[in-house]
């Protein structure tokens, strides 16, 4: 205890105030001006802190209506048979009654509600949520600036997200219901308003929420590589970055360059649907009719699609990877295995992301020859991702392994990873992919890897920064409880899956009693029904205790209470405008000295003792 | 009644955990604990550790009750030549990732359990150590290629075409919202030509009736494959995107409007051989409907069965067409019995292009045989009359 006061008290600020340096901040005093009224400070910020928080209580709404959503489809897999009438209040006519007064789900609905729940989860919760929270909230804080590069872009990130939430909600209120294509939008269904009707209204409005949704993640991400790489404080090299740093930055530039590709695969959808055009389109006779269109060519669109898409991905996990490095070796108090190795096989993943796109499509009808390519791109990301895998598991070894929440949520991720990222070496490889694609194996390999690894990322991240976010503590309690239930429901959802997808059954099937080959799943699809369910309450109990401990969790009494050495525990408890009270610290090392020459940390801003060396 | 019941159970239950939460964080404040004491590490690395054994166990014990559900294992082995080689090529690539899995797991939760929380344990400074970390790169870079080459020696092997002297039969699967529309070149061995601008309530396929190679096209309801032999499937889609997905044999390819595509496989199986395979299991030897305990027993109701696997609609669930493999010399019986759809439904009518002309269908294949036939459009049907698919199937769902 007695070195641990030594370094968090007040000699923390003697050192900043000594080494550190003086950027007169605090004698513009216009700088801090603009937080004094309620709607400056708390709605239209321009503090990266108040920034992280939006996106994060945004990502948690959208979160517990895409869960929501697949609860109500998941009833609908499991108990097909059952009365659903209770559920018409909630969704009017799209609770379909028969004679019999049994009420059932629509199949144009339960087609729309998954749709929503990808597009929802994958974007406006594991992209924005994720990063837009923990970018905004750990890249100021950890490389030592006052706030981002540009403030105001900042906040129009923010307000863009905003905006195409507002949209994508709207959207759920359509009389001819939200657009219901499957989250990839393929064309023809998604351009042809007469082949379905959630591509009528719901589809427009899908496109003109995710074109500001592009819109938010390029401001966003342009101005968090130019604060990574313009505002370090000084002495913070590049590799005294944080992993989460670097995550974040790579995370970035991933975005930068491949969600304009998105974009403009949305633009001539658009086209082709409002302006007659025929980049998607040819050959087709719909609604009784011939249309005039000749020549384009759906497989486009994929390629379009997938060169954001599988970056995306990445966009999802590498954050969340970043996350878990950083934390694990906190609550190890050990350093992270292999720092560079970690670095360097990010950033062997963020490049391969853009040769792979085309492994999504080795059956869609494009050249079969061009797969051998994907193909061995696709199983070479395998390398640094096991890499990865390697380096968390020889960072627990030899540990003294403290199992806080954010900790224990590190283990689950890792333990997701591993299940999810090995699945990915089946349909990487496109002989296998012939028979899986399109399958429940599929929905098994991403949910695991991107989608609940992910979260458990999300989760340690809040668990963790909770006390820099409001000054108090989550209740551990509680998080102890969501993440048993969380950890063994989501199993209990998406293993079995993978032998429904290896059974040959497709996904995006309303009901699977039309073909006796993949009906003999009932018992199974009951059981993940329920286990969807307890998994889903534990996540409204995560919320309700998130907001419940910002007024009244235990407050946060010490400086760094983690005992961690990135920059952001030297700033007061909750940080003030421009993050340091007084000069901004300097850095002496890299932030991943845990138990080295005998002490339990030394934070990044302690001098290299007389010959000491770099750890690194 | 009873859902306000539930509601209320679930509330009081929440709240349960709540005050419970809040007591247990009080006590350990109130005792002046540090947010995770030994104590209550210790529980989580129990509790990690027995995660871990009943996960590893579980796993292991789910897949193996499962198996015989799942395609290439128990009865279901595939019922195609290529199938085998893909079915290989997913053990081996199991049997690799499987051994990973175990061992990582193991490692996970063993060093978890190990190196949990002691106070004043001295940890192990290690930030880095370039020989392991050369040896867990080259590791799964060997793996790796060793799956690559394996796997794309196995998806040149499959995608391969068909080339002259296969004796291969070619027929045509089409794609509509939401039914499969298939065609079979008749006795003349060819497809004849389609132009979707021709597609109408009486030609669904639109197919150029003026093209001799279309008047003995026959479009059965189930699809009927001879084994041993070739199979060319052209695809196509009238509409949307659609999947031409056979589980049983390994099989599936997209169907997209505009750009044809195709399949080549072999039956190996018939429809009686993969019944008597599936005679030998228990499970299959149930009767086929609970209600008739002495009706047939559920091996001798199988088909094989074409399903969509891609999203197209809102009756995607439902584009089911039966499969029948039978013997070569039942195919040709089978197809000698079809009747073209040229001379049932349209010769003679209004709308024949061909009406009092005089045409000749030569039975035999035809010694001047016309230029292979380049599927140049997918077509399109007049939903009305070809709806079958998606009707049947949701008749039965009923």
């Amino acid at each position: 205890m007695a070195e641990h006061k030594e370094l968090t008290l007040d000699p923390v600020d003697e050192i900043i105030e000594k080494n550190g340096y003086d950027d007169h901040f605090h004698e513009h005093h216009e700088a801090d001006k603009y937080q004094s009224s309620f709607v400056s400070k708390y709605i239209f910020s321009l503090d990266h802190k108040t920034i992280a928080k939006q996106f994060l209580i945004t990502g948690m709404v959208w979160a517990l209506i895409g869960a929501g959503m697949s609860v109500i489809f998941r009833l609908q897999l499991g108990f097909p048979d059952s009365n659903f009438l209770w559920l018409k209040p909630l969704l009017g006519n799209w609770i379909v009654v028969n004679e019999a007064g049994i009420g059932s789900l629509s199949n144009e609905f339960y087609y729309a509600l998954v749709t929503m729940h990808g597009t929802i989860l994958v974007f406006f919760v594991l992209t924005a949520g994720l990063s837009g929270t923990f970018s905004n909230l750990l890249i100021p804080l950890q490389v030592g600036a006052r706030d981002m590069a540009s403030p105001l872009l900042n906040m129009m990130s923010y307000w863009f997200f905003f905006l195409s939430g507002t949209i994508m909600m709207f959207s759920l209120f359509l009389n001819t219901g939200p657009f219901s294509g499957g989250w990839t939008a393929y064309p023809p269904l998604s351009a042809l308003p007469q082949a379905s009707s959630g591509s009528k209204g719901g589809m427009t409005l899908w496109l003109a929420s995710l074109v500001f949704f592009v819109i938010s993640v390029l401001l966003g991400g342009i101005n968090y590589i130019t604060t990574v790489l313009n505002l370090r404080t000084k002495g913070m090299k590049m590799w005294n970055l944080p992993l989460t740093v670097w995550a974040f930055m790579i995370t970035a530039i991933i975005g930068l360059l491949s969600f304009p590709v998105l974009l403009s695969g949305f633009l001539l959808l658009i086209f082709d649907r409002s302006m007659g055009t025929s980049f998607y389109l040819s050959d087709i006779f719909v609604a009784g009719t011939a249309l005039e269109n000749v020549g384009g060519s759906p497989i486009l669109y994929q390629h379009l699609f997938w060169f954001l898409g599988h970056p995306e991905v990445y966009i999802i996990i590498v954050p969340a990877m970043g996350i878990v490095s950083e934390i694990m070796s906190v609550h190890a108090r050990k350093p992270i295995f292999g720092y560079k190795a970690m670095v360097f096989s990010m950033m062997a993943i963020a490049f391969l992301s853009f040769l792979v796109w085309a492994h999504h499509m080795f059956i869609s009808g494009m050249n079969p020859f061009i797969s051998n390519f994907f193909v061995l791109f696709t199983l070479i990301i395998a390398v640094p991702s096991a890499v990865k895998v390697f380096n968390w598991l020889a960072t627990l070894y030899g540990g003294n392994l403290k199992f806080t929440a954010p900790m224990l949520y590190c283990i689950g991720f890792v333990s997701f990873f591993i299940s999810g990222g090995l699945t990915g070496i089946f349909l990487g490889n496109s002989a296998i992919d012939i028979p899986v694609h399109d399958t429940y194996f599929v929905v098994a390999h991403f949910h695991i890897v991107m989608g609940v690894a992910a979260f458990f990322g999300m989760f340690a991240g809040i668990a963790h920064w909770f006390p820099k976010m409001y000054g108090r503590f989550l209740n551990e309690t509680i998080l102890k409880i969501h993440f048993w239930i969380t950890l063994i429901g989501a199993y209990a959802i998406f293993w079995p899956q993978h032998y429904m997808g290896i059974g040959g059954v497709p996904r995006r099937y309303y009901r699977f009693d039309s073909f006796d080959t993949f009906a003999g799943w009932s018992d199974l699809n009951k059981f993940i029904t329920i286990a969807a369910i307890f998994v889903f309450f534990a996540q409204v109990m995560y919320v309700i205790n998130f907001f419940v401990s910002i007024w009244r969790g235990k407050k946060v009494t010490e400086r760094n209470p983690w005992r961690a050495n990135t920059l952001e525990w030297t700033t007061d408890i909750v940080p003030v405008h421009g993050n340091w009270a007084g000069n901004i610290p300097t850095v002496e090392r890299w932030p991943y000295d845990y138990g080295k020459d005998g002490k339990e940390f030394i934070p990044q801003y302690i001098p290299l003792e007389p010959g000491e060396k770099d750890s690194h | 009644m009873i859902t306000l019941l539930i509601i209320g159970c679930i509330l009081l239950a929440g709240t349960i955990i709540f005050q419970v939460a809040r007591i247990n964080e009080m006590i350990k404040s109130a005792r002046g604990e540090e947010i995770s004491s030994e104590k209550s590490n210790n529980a989580s690395a129990v509790g990690i550790v027995v995660f871990g054994i009943a996960f590893l166990v579980l796993t292991i014990w789910s897949s193996w009750y499962y198996k015989n559900q799942m395609m290439g294992y128990g009865p279901h082995i595939s019922a195609s030549e290529q199938g085998v080689s893909i079915d290989k090529l997913f053990n081996v690539t199991l049997i690799m990732t499987g051994i990973v899995f175990v061992i990582t797991h193991i490692l996970l939760f063993y060093f978890s359990w190990r190196y949990r929380y002691k106070k004043g344990r001295k940890v192990l400074f290690m930030p880095h150590d370039n020989k392991l970390e050369v040896i867990w790169t080259i590791a799964p870079s060997i793996v790796m290629a060793y799956l690559v080459i394996n796997g794309l020696v196995v998806w040149n092997k499959v995608m391969d075409t068909v080339k002259p002297g296969d004796n291969h039969i070619e027929i045509e699967a089409t794609g509509m919202q939401f039914a499969w529309i298939l065609r079979y070149p008749g006795l003349d061995n060819k497809l004849g030509t389609r132009n979707f601008k021709l597609i109408d309530g009486t030609n669904d396929l639109g197919q150029d009736w003026k093209d001799p190679k279309n008047w003995d096209d026959f479009k059965p309801d189930e699809l009927v494959l001879p084994k041993g032999r070739k199979v060319k499937v052209r695809i196509n889609s009238r509409d949307v995107l659609h999947s031409f997905f056979l589980p049983h044999f390994r099989v599936k390819m997209d169907a997209v409007p505009g750009i044809p595509t195709s399949f080549v496989f072999t039956p190996s199986l018939t429809t009686e051989e993969y019944k008597q395979n599936l005679r030998k299991y228990p499970e299959w030897n149930v009767p086929a409907d609970p209600a008739d305990p002495t009706g047939k027993k559920k091996w001798e109701t199988f088909t094989y069965e074409l399903a969509c696997a891609e999203l197209c609609g809102s009756s995607h669930f439902a584009m089911r067409r039966p499969v029948r493999v039978v013997s070569d010399a039942e195919y040709k019986v089978w197809v000698k019995s079809q009747k073209s759809y040229y001379m049932e439904n349209v010769r003679g009518k209004d709308f024949d292009p061909n009406k009092g002309k005089t045409i000749s269908i030569d039975p035999a294949p035809s010694t001047t045989p016309a230029p292979e036939v380049k599927s140049d459009s997918t077509g399109g049907t007049k939903t009305e009359i070809k709806k079958d698919g998606a009707d049947t199937s949701l008749k039965k769902i009923k």
